[in-house]
């Protein structure tokens, strides 16, 4: 092949001298900057390689002088992050809620924690603000379906309602019109009957017919479980019908939904997943959220 | 287009189409209880509707026997328009995941539509709709260029390039169905899996064949880089998706793979995808048009041939930077982080090699927006290189991982770089190709400059701050030794910074609206142009031309 020198007028290179569609080269050489970089990145790999576990050797790798081990350095932060903390757990575990609740820097511990441990266990149902939504209990009421306090509500936490748990609390509205235990007259008037409860404006000459009849079946129906009065009932979780506090929408189209297809809650058990600490801080964070609430 | 066909080879193309006419036929009968069957019959679909085209031209008159000393760039037109159309598709998917993000309501309750459905119809919209489609096109333009030849064959580029589409279209409609294999950047299926292979060894070898007919004595730097896009892409594809199907009547299929060597294996794919299909593909295409655009010699062979065996060795290692802190044994996670570093430097040596080619030539990058879309691609790669290696040392990646801020790495390369280069070559071709003077308006250009790079720095510093603070908000301990924030916290935290970036992603929407407009106006109503520079002629050599290889 011929060689014809050519040299670019720009940067004063000579090019390659091949051609593609236009395309030249320049014979420039690899700035001395780069090649530094180049062993700069190379020595950097390579004192990586004989400090820390790298290179495979068959069934063994190199393990590298400073002997580090990932899993080594995850259990040993865990010991430390957990004898960090030892003081005060100790002091949750073994101490009961009364001894804590008047130890001021322990409930300081219990609000910080208990605010992360909510948001991360409990928000995703009952809200970040505990005041819960459709379906779910507001918690900063001091409205309890079962027993409120922080010994009931850590017993709670502990088994759940309705969970897998051995000694789950177990409760449940049953489906009286779908399961035909009343007709729709009667789920309709005793509808009426307990949304009078709440709205005494609604009792008025037009209503007053249904909810008569609609209380003589609650009386016969319902008050095993709501009781007489239909305060309710904290034994075996039935909900107090006469407050303004309502899981499931107290208005009068959702009650008529409630006793005609029936409810069942579910409340998961934390025993396993949360440790007995976190569950007394939680009851005690939860419990804090309804003070001062009527 | 048919008519360019010879007799025969409409008779070939005939043959294909009816032999997947019966493949889809087969998959809707044997699949007629599972979304397979759905599969079989847009299989058939697509076979008649192609047949159709080819049938009603079958008689036309044979094509002149002189094409075979002019360049083929049929394919090459329908794939910029394949790519642009799947650009503001896979866009346009992922404006609504963006905002889904930060107004969840926006999924409407339909299970199409949710965010785990719409996330792989955006990145394979846009990887390999977009991309793949100009990966093809550009690929095709350039290595008939450099080497002075036609594309080897009239059929097999279509196959390639409608095949390729195919496949996109099983992936998307599939996961709309709720099909996937969990496996991330490669959720399409067995057989759509299957067909990629076909299409891909087809691809490969009208590569080779077209550049074994060379007339230039020397290969240019560009095919280098398709090709190992090519080959490496085809042997990434095939390991990672090693699979057995449930039956041959079910879309389902179970990986080879389990475990930590599952994830292994994944990731050396999913980082070998971003390298060889997202980064040598993509390079190639800058090699050529920055080149031509600018009208400069490349500045450096040798640093090109540094960088490009410094790319494909050490790439190959990194892929398990991905997997810091997991159960992937201490030893593997070491060298894929050493490897990631030392890959440094050959990326920063393209992105050198690119801008000091524009030395004499700046004053083009200020005054001509398609060029500065090439600049400013360089720019995003060397900003993605950096950040890739950096992320990947163990305790940078111990604050980024799981955070917005590997999104935010993502988007710099997909929008600064791959976005960017394609847009800069796509307006260098499209006049070129269709044979016009310019663009049909140079203001379009420069509009759609700035809505992209808007665009990208919206999204990219969003992401950035939203992913550092994600980050920080994970790790932050009270002086008790607890969490000082919940998960929720730190999502109520990343509202902002979500609405940021789905308007981040709606620039670059309009901007990649705006280019179909330009393309199309200019094919429709910018004059042809005798006087533009023509291609260097396959036949009949220039003056002092060197003597082909052959």
């Amino acid at each position: 092949m011929e060689e014809v020198e050519e040299r670019d007028p720009v940067s004063g290179h000579l090019t390659t001298g091949h051609e593609w569609n236009g395309i030249k080269e320049l014979d420039t050489p690899v700035p001395r900057g780069v090649l530094m970089f180049l062993i700069v990145t190379h020595v950097f790999a390579l004192l990586w390689w004989f400090l820390m576990p790298t290179w495979p050797l068959g069934t063994t790798y190199t393990r590298g002088l400073l002997g580090t081990d990932q899993w080594q350095t995850v259990e040993r932060n865990l010991v430390e992050a957990a004898a960090e903390r030892s003081a005060w757990v100790k002091a949750i575990e073994t101490g009961s809620f009364d001894e804590i609740r008047a130890n001021e820097p322990l409930m300081r511990v219990v609000q910080g924690t208990g605010r992360q441990l909510f948001g991360d266990n409990c928000a995703a149902c009952h809200g970040t603000d505990g005041k819960g939504g459709s379906n779910y209990p507001d918690l900063t009421d001091d409205d309890w379906l079962w027993a409120g306090g922080p010994e009931g509500i850590a017993e709670t936490m502990r088994i759940g309602i309705n969970s897998p748990h051995p000694e789950s609390r177990v409760a449940q509205m049953p489906a009286f019109g779908r399961d035909d235990m009343l007709d729709r007259a009667q789920v309709s008037s005793v509808a009426s009957y307990v949304f009078s409860l709440s709205n005494p404006d609604y009792s008025t000459a037009r209503n007053v017919e249904a909810i008569a009849a609609g209380r003589e079946v609650f009386m016969t129906t319902c008050a095993a479980c709501h009781k007489e009065d239909a305060r309710g009932d904290p034994e075996v979780g039935a909900p107090n019908l006469t407050d303004p506090y309502w899981v499931y929408g107290g208005d009068l189209q959702t009650i008529v939904s409630t006793v005609h297809g029936g409810r069942s809650g579910h409340m998961p058990t934390w025993d396993e997943r949360l440790t007995a600490a976190e569950i007394k801080i939680l009851a005690l964070y939860v419990d804090s959220m309804s003070a001062g609430n009527p | 287009m048919i008519a360019q066909l010879t007799t025969s080879e409409r008779r070939q193309s005939a043959i294909i189409l009816l032999v997947l006419g019966m493949a889809g036929l087969a998959m809707a009968a044997l699949g007629r209880s599972d979304p397979l069957g759905v599969h079989g019959l847009l299989v058939i679909l697509f076979s008649v509707g192609l047949s159709y085209f080819v049938l009603s031209s079958f008689y036309e008159p044979e094509p002149e026997t002189d094409r075979l000393g002019l360049y083929y760039d049929d394919p090459i037109k329908v794939g910029i328009v394949l790519s642009m159309a799947w650009a503001v598709f896979g866009m346009f998917i992922g404006v609504w995941v963006a905002a889904q993000l930060a107004w969840p309501d926006l999924a409407f309750d339909a299970a199409w539509s949710s965010f785990g459905r719409l996330r792989p119809a955006h990145t394979t919209g846009v990887i390999f709709g977009f991309g793949g489609n100009a990966l093809i096109a550009t690929s095709f333009h350039v290595v008939q260029r450099t080497s002075r030849a036609r594309l080897a064959g009239q059929v097999s580029p279509w196959f390639v390039l409608l095949g390729f589409n195919l496949f996109c279209v099983l992936a998307v409609t599939g996961y709309f169905m709720g099909l996937t294999q969990s496996k991330e950047y490669a959720e399409p299926e067995w057989y759509a899996d299957l067909w990629l292979v076909i299409v891909w060894i087809t691809y490969f070898v009208l590569y080779l064949r077209t550049l074994a007919r060379r007339k230039e004595p020397h290969i240019y730097v560009a095919n280098w880089y398709y090709m190992a896009f090519i080959v490496v892409v085809a042997i990434l594809h095939i390991v990672n998706n090693v699979a057995v199907p449930v039956s041959l009547g079910h879309a389902k299929s179970y990986s080879v793979w389990a475990g930590v060597q599952d994830a292994m294996v994944q990731w050396w794919y999913g980082h070998n995808a971003v390298a060889f299909f997202l980064t040598a593909g993509f390079l190639a295409m800058l090699y050529y048009y920055l080149p031509i655009r600018a009208g400069r010699p490349i500045f450096s062979y040798r640093l090109s041939i540094l960088s490009f065996w410094g790319i494909t060795f050490f790439y190959m290692w990194a892929g398990s930077h991905h997997l810091h802190y997991t159960a992937l044994p201490h030893w593997v996670q070491n060298l894929g982080m050493t490897f990631s570093v030392m890959l440094l430097v050959p990326s920063w040596a393209s992105a050198g090699n690119a801008l000091l080619t524009l030395n004499g030539a700046w004053h083009k990058v200020r005054d001509d927006a398609t060029l500065r879309f090439i600049t400013v691609a360089v720019l995003f790669y060397g900003l993605s290189t950096f950040e890739g290696s950096f992320l990947a040392i163990r305790p940078v990646n111990s604050l980024s991982h799981y955070t917005d801020w590997t999104v935010g790495h993502v988007h710099a390369g997909a929008l600064g770089w791959v976005a960017l280069i394609t847009f800069g070559s796509f307006y260098t071709l499209v006049p070129t190709l269709w044979k016009r003077e310019r663009m049909y308006s140079a203001g379009l250009v420069e509009v759609h400059f700035w809505l992209a790079l808007a665009g990208t720095l919206v999204y990219v510093f969003a992401m950035w701050n939203s992913g550092i603070i994600q980050g920080l908000m994970w790790r932050t301990y009270t002086d008790d030794g607890t969490l000082a924030y919940s998960f929720i916290d730190s999502l109520l935290a990343m509202y902002p910074y979500y609405i940021a970036r789905a308007f981040g992603g709606l620039l670059f929407l309009l901007g990649a609206i705006v280019a179909c407009y330009n393309i199309w106006m200019t094919v429709r109503h910018v004059p042809l142009s005798a006087s533009r520079r023509a291609d260097i002629p396959i036949t009949g050599l220039p003056a002092g031309a060197a003597t082909p290889a052959e």
